[in-house]
């Protein structure tokens, strides 16, 4: 059964390629299909991979499969391997069946697109770098998709590199950051892996558990902790969260696949990957805990105020990927790993039916010229309505479950950091369905706009309706008390810990509260018009700016890191190397050449005076001899 | 047995030299050029050869030895091992490309720029299999001579300032040298490469002749703060001349240091190490932020190739199998990618005539296969794990990090660095809109079958050095290790030898050593 | 016999009157003579210290020397006399193409 894993990355390499060199040849539609038919074939692998490990006792599902000895020095030596088990099936069946999904559904959106081949080409690789990160089985391959996956994201975040807004700038400027900011978190992937192999010796996923006992507690802090920022960078935390709403430049399926379903969750399962390590160290995994927490406030409070759609799921994206660091933070890794499971679909769906409110619009996203869609556009305001619902937590929807599990284990282990998530979920269900009310109910505020709005192509409605269907149901993947998921994960990240069920049906209750507390003042303020939840909001109106405006955090970093590093490179440039370093290069030339001028004067070409210094010469040696000795 | 030739060696060194002479004796410019040509590839399939008959051991082989000059025990001597195989194959390949690209564009006294390139191609190769010092130093000197004046004759606006420049630069450190050689030779009474690295030096004849050595290795790397010579000589060389400058000259410089300053003079490389590990560390920060300012691609590329040489000094002062086996590939790598870069750039440059970032913009759509090509050479010189870069810059940290992981977090800094310029330089010339009508679709065309055949073999090589460096480390690590086993043991022998009272601090000095 | 200090000094005193004209003379074929002189004041040293110490050396250097000095006249008067065909001067004041 394991042996067509290799074509967990054939199939993707192949559609690459084949796009690659052919693509400028074909026609758009067996382009599209192309690439989508190999990563739905992918997904059959994937699935294929699932039931082989299913067929196999519960204590043995972890499959290493080693293709070829990738470097070795001595004994630095790492594999080119895969591991088989059930948090990496997992990955890539979200990753192929989500991307599966999105490229059938980008048939639909980019039909009127030039550059198609470039599209379909970069999707295809992302699938094949993303499949090689959730797959390897040690920290240098995941790195290479790691890497990889970053590289598609900047080429598909500047897709359209010749195009600029008032929002973005340079598209091409957005991909440049995206890709930067990730260096900045691979910086502390590097070093961790250093540390690693220094202190283990080995960099493979499954030695870490044996040869983790004898880490002291100080590296493995460090460890984490480097490790922690390669996941911000990557998983968009604080304090590397910035890229991540200017990534949203990039063709929306590209945001809801790369941006929300898949990419930005490495870092989480890169954490759930590596959770051996973060066991040793009780420091890692608060500060993981806190960092996660804050950034989900803190990006929900952002999303409040945001009025274009794309960005308000973006700021909500990084707000639940804080969720899912704040879990694993807490050793919550099954319940982290059941919300990106959930969050892939419901998120991947709000995405998908923006881009299809987008594709409807001309590329008009501002909330305030948007308004009364849900006539014009049945399909995406149902699926929308499924989607917010689930981001929102609304019970019995796939976000409700998955949330609350991580609410649940929140509340049992850190109340401060339940209460922090608790406000965040609140805002969450608030700014979901403003979203959601602003768009698709009251008048239309822009008659003209409204005039040729349209719903959508069925093949974008399609994958619509699949992802709404999912994420109605992917609660039942772990419903409380039964579990289905951490049992599956139980092999890799260990047993569920039982959770007191008073705390548990407490956070229950709590979270439905909550949720409907938000949908419910969102729809007093949206639909209604009360003014109750504003009198509520007005003790926080000093903060509006701040929102507004982001925490100026772009702002600080220009001015903190980007503008003083720019100004060094400049006066390096400009002044220090050519004048001073190249300057006392040339210097010594002009010595020579100086000394040599003053020196020819003594050649006055008369006679009389070489032989007059001769004479003094011979006088000094004579002296020399007769007195010296 | 695999097919072999006698004088395996002689012949891939001389080779080029042969063709250089008949190049400027056949008339018509048509047939230099193809005989240049042929004389380059001839040169490279004969260097094959030096695969299938390889044996994955430590120490020469095809060793080839003539007494030369024997009052003062001259050899000609020549001999390869796992550190220099790649780096002579790199020169027989980046040769022949270099060569067609001029054919493409060269068109200023054809005969004597063809002999100079192949006659530099003889030096370099020399260089890189001498087994004596004095040859060495021969060749050494004679690659100086062929690119002052391809750089000074064929160069743009400010040649001759750039040429007299690097020659004078360079020269000024194998002066030093020369007087190291003969100090070595006095205390040793031998030029025998391969002798004098089991051969008792005393310490402060060491000192001072490592340093020298060191010099004049560091100018030609070049290691900051000796680089300034890099920017100007590649600014105003003709492409082919910064393909080779870049992919094989500079790697002279590290090849030297690590063939002759390291396992020569053992202590004094050891007790020294620190700061050449600093000067490097400084160069690959400060290479990348220089090169972040530069408006002139060329001069980028340059101030990057400071930067990622600085890598390379840097595992090779690790001291260790790990550090010095990744630099030996990431010499391999740096000429690959900088070689590709540089024939990306003169490629656009023979269209466009101009190297300024700020001329450009937007080409991805009037010159897709150009952008796509040039945007994986990027990537390989960024180091994206995958590519070739990644391997070496990865193998070469984590050495170091194993003897001194400051400067191996600061190597790591310079990662993010690299990603910014070169990103930077791209989003520059490839993305945005078409600002200037010269560089719209009508105007400007994109790369012939031909041109795309010249980039190929260096992108495939990227992708199979980048995925399987197994296939490189098992030939390099049997010599790297041999080496560090010898430096070991001889520190050791040292460390008991000058002060076997101090027991305590011997063994630290020993166990520092030893990682 | 002479005893050889005499000898020694008389050719001390020919060497000096020599140096003292090389060195304020003005006239390039005084200067030549005046070479001459501390040339042949040497050659007088040399073979009285060759009978001095019965060493036949010194007067095989003498010969060598003549030699010598006799082809250097040669050449030397040549270019004199070339040099006075174009400038009509001796006066080695006026003789300074080779300044700088």
């Amino acid at each position: 059964m394991f042996d067509v894993a290799w074509l967990l990355f054939a199939l993707p390499a192949v559609g690459a390629l084949v796009i690659l060199l052919l693509g400028t040849r074909l026609p758009f539609k067996v382009v599209g299909w192309t690439a989508s038919a190999a990563v739905m074939a992918t997904f059959g692998v994937a699935a294929a991979l699932y039931f082989g490990l299913l067929a196999l006792p519960v204590d043995q599902r972890s499959v290493t499969i080693v293709y070829w000895q990738w470097m070795t020095i001595g004994n630095f030596q790492v594999p080119a391997a895969i591991l088989i088990d059930p948090l990496s099936v997992l990955m890539a069946l979200v990753v192929t069946g989500v991307g599966a999904l999105i490229h059938i559904y980008s048939i639909g959106y980019m039909a009127h697109e030039e550059r198609y081949q470039r599209y379909f080409f970069y999707l295809n690789f992302f699938i094949l770098a993303m499949l090689t990160l959730v797959m390897s089985n040690n920290f240098l391959g995941m790195f290479v998709g790691w890497e990889g996956v970053g590289l598609a994201s900047y080429l598909l975040i500047g897709f359209w590199f010749d195009r600029r807004d008032d929002m973005y700038g340079w598209y091409a400027d957005a991909g440049k950051k995206a890709f930067i900011v990730n260096r900045i978190g691979d910086f502390g992937m590097l070093v961790a892996m250093f540390l690693i192999w220094s202190s283990l010796g080995t960099l493979v996923f499954t030695d870490l558990g044996e040869a983790v006992h004898g880490l002291a507690p100080a590296a493995a802090t460090t460890i984490c902790l480097l490790l922690l920022l390669g996941a911000a960078g990557k998983s968009a935390q604080i304090p590397l969260y910035v890229w991540l709403p200017d990534a949203m430049a990039g063709p929306t399926p590209v945001s809801a696949l790369i941006h929300a379903a898949t990419m930005v969750t490495a870092g989480v399962y890169m954490i759930v990957r590596t959770n051996a390590l973060w066991h040793m160290s009780e420091t890692a995994m608060l500060t993981a805990a806190w960092i996660g927490a804050l950034t989900s406030l803190f990006a929900a409070s952002i999303a409040l105020v945001q009025t274009d759609l794309k960005k308000i799921l973006a700021y909500s994206t990084v707000s639940q990927l804080g969720y899912m660091v704040m879990a694993v933070g807490l050793g919550a890794f099954g319940p982290a790993m059941f919300h990106l499971t959930a969050h892939a679909f419901f998120k991947a769906l709000l995405f998908l039916a923006a881009g299809s409110v987008m594709h409807a619009t001309s590329g008009v996203l501002d909330i305030r010229r948007l308004g009364g869609l849900r006539k014009k556009m049945p399909a995406t305001y149902w699926t929308f309505a499924i989607g917010a619902a689930a981001l929102a937590g609304i019970i019995p929807f796939s976000g409700f479950f998955s949330k609350d599990a991580l609410l649940v284990a929140a509340l049992e282990k850190n109340l401060a950091i339940y209460l922090v998530e608790i406000v965040a979920a609140l805002l969450t269900a608030f700014y979901s369905f403003r979203a959601f009310f602003v768009t698709f109910h009251g008048r239309p505020r822009d008659e003209q706009l409204y005039a040729h709005v349209h719903e959508s192509p069925q093949i974008m409605t399609i994958p619509l309706w699949i992802l709404a269907a999912l994420s109605v149901v992917a609660g039942l993947l772990n419903l409380p008390f039964i579990l289905t998921l951490d049992k599956w994960l139980a092999p890799v990240v260990g047993a569920h810990e039982k959770i007191n069920i008073t705390i548990e049906l407490l956070g229950i209750l709590i979270s439905i509260i909550i949720s409907f507390f938000g949908l419910l003042m969102a729809w007093a303020l949206y639909v209604r018009r009360e003014s109750w939840p504003q009198r509520l909001a007005r003790p926080f109106r000093f903060l509006q700016p701040m929102l507004e405006n982001k925490w100026y955090i772009d702002e600080v970093y220009n001015m903190a890191i980007v503008g003083p590093l720019k100004a060094a490179a400049g006066w390096f440039a400009r002044f220090f190397d050519p004048k001073i370093i190249d300057g006392a290069v040339n210097a010594v030339g002009e010595v020579a050449i100086d000394s040599g001028e003053a020196v020819r004067k003594l050649q006055n070409g008369a006679v009389p005076t070489y032989a007059f210094s001769i004479f003094l010469g011979v006088v000094a040696v004579v002296l020399y001899f007769v007195f010296a000795h | 047995m695999n097919f072999t030739l006698p004088y395996l060696l002689s012949i891939i060194t001389f080779l080029p030299l042969a063709g250089a002479v008949v190049v400027l004796f056949v008339p018509g410019e048509g047939a230099k050029k193809t005989l240049a040509l042929l004389a380059t590839l001839l040169t490279f399939v004969v260097s094959l050869l030096l695969l299938p008959n390889w044996q994955n051991v430590a120490g020469m082989q095809f060793v080839e030895e003539l007494a030369w000059f024997p009052p003062l025990s001259i050899r000609y001597a020549l001999g390869v091992d796992g550190i220099s195989l790649f780096l002579v194959l790199l020169t027989t390949l980046l040769m022949p490309i270099a060569v067609y690209f001029s054919n493409l564009y060269v068109h200023k006294r054809l005969g004597a720029y063809m002999a100079l390139m192949l006659l530099l191609e003889t030096a370099m190769i020399g260089v890189f299999l001498s087994l004596d010092l004095v040859l060495f130093f021969v060749f050494f000197e004679a690659s100086l001579i062929p690119m002052y004046f391809l750089i000074g004759e064929w160069g743009g606006q400010n040649r001759i300032y750039a040429a007299v420049k690097f020659f004078i630069y360079t020269f000024a450190g194998s002066a030093l040298m020369v007087v190291a050689i003969l100090l070595v030779y006095f205390s040793t009474g031998t030029f025998d490469i391969v002798a004098l690295q089991s051969a008792q030096i005393a310490p402060a004849v060491q000192t001072w002749a490592f340093i020298a050595f060191a010099l004049a290795f560091a100018v030609k790397t070049p290691l900051f703060p000796f680089h300034t010579w890099l920017p100007d000589a590649h600014v105003q060389a003709p492409t082919a001349g910064s393909i080779i400058l870049a992919g094989v000259l500079l790697k002279m410089g590290t090849y030297g240091y690590l063939r002759l300053a390291m396992p020569i003079f053992p202590q004094a490389a050891v007790q020294w190490g620190p700061v050449v590990a600093t000067l490097a560390a400084i160069g690959i920060i400060y290479g990348a932020l220089v090169a972040l300012a530069q408006k002139d691609i060329k001069s980028l590329v340059a101030y990057s190739s400071v930067a990622h040489l600085g890598y390379v000094m840097l595992g090779l002062v690790a001291y260790n199998a790990i550090g010095i086996s990744g630099s030996v590939l990431q010499m391999v790598n740096h000429g690959l990618s900088t070689g590709a870069l540089f024939l990306m750039v003169g490629f656009l440059y023979e269209r466009r005539h101009t190297r300024l970032l700020d001329e450009f913009g937007g080409l991805w759509k009037s010159i897709p296969v150009f952008c796509g090509l040039f945007l994986v050479v990027t990537m390989s010189s960024a180091g994206l794990p995958g590519l070739n870069g990644f391997v070496g810059e990865f193998t070469i940290m984590l050495g170091t990090f194993q003897a001194m992981p400051f400067f191996a977090v600061v190597a790591a800094l310079g990662v993010i660095l690299a990603a910014w310029y070169l990103l930077t330089a791209y989003r520059k010339m490839a993305q945005g809109e078409i600002t200037r009508p010269e560089n719209d679709k009508a105007h400007l065309k994109d790369l012939r079958l031909d041109e795309v055949l010249l980039v190929l073999p260096l992108v495939l090589l990227f992708f199979v050095i980048g995925l399987f460096p197994n296939l490189f480390f098992d030939k390099i690590n049997p010599s790297v290790e041999a080496l560090v086993a010898q430096q070991q043991a001889r520190m050791v022998q040292h460390v008991t030898v000058e002060n076997s009272g101090e027991f305590s601090t011997n063994l630290f000095i020993v166990e520092t050593l030893g990682q | 016999m002479v005893a050889t200090n005499f000898y020694l000094i008389l050719g001390a005193i020919i060497f000096a009157i020599g140096a003292v004209g090389v060195l304020s003379r003005r006239n390039a074929l005084i200067i030549f003579m005046c070479v001459e002189m501390m040339l042949n004041s040497v050659n007088l040293t040399l073979i009285a210290l060759s009978r001095q110490w019965n060493n036949l050396n010194g007067q095989m250097f003498v010969f060598v020397i003549m030699a010598v000095a006799a082809a250097e006249v040669a050449v030397g008067l040549a270019v004199l006399v070339s040099h006075f065909h174009h400038t009509k001067t001796a006066n080695i004041d006026d003789i300074n193409v080779l300044k700088w």
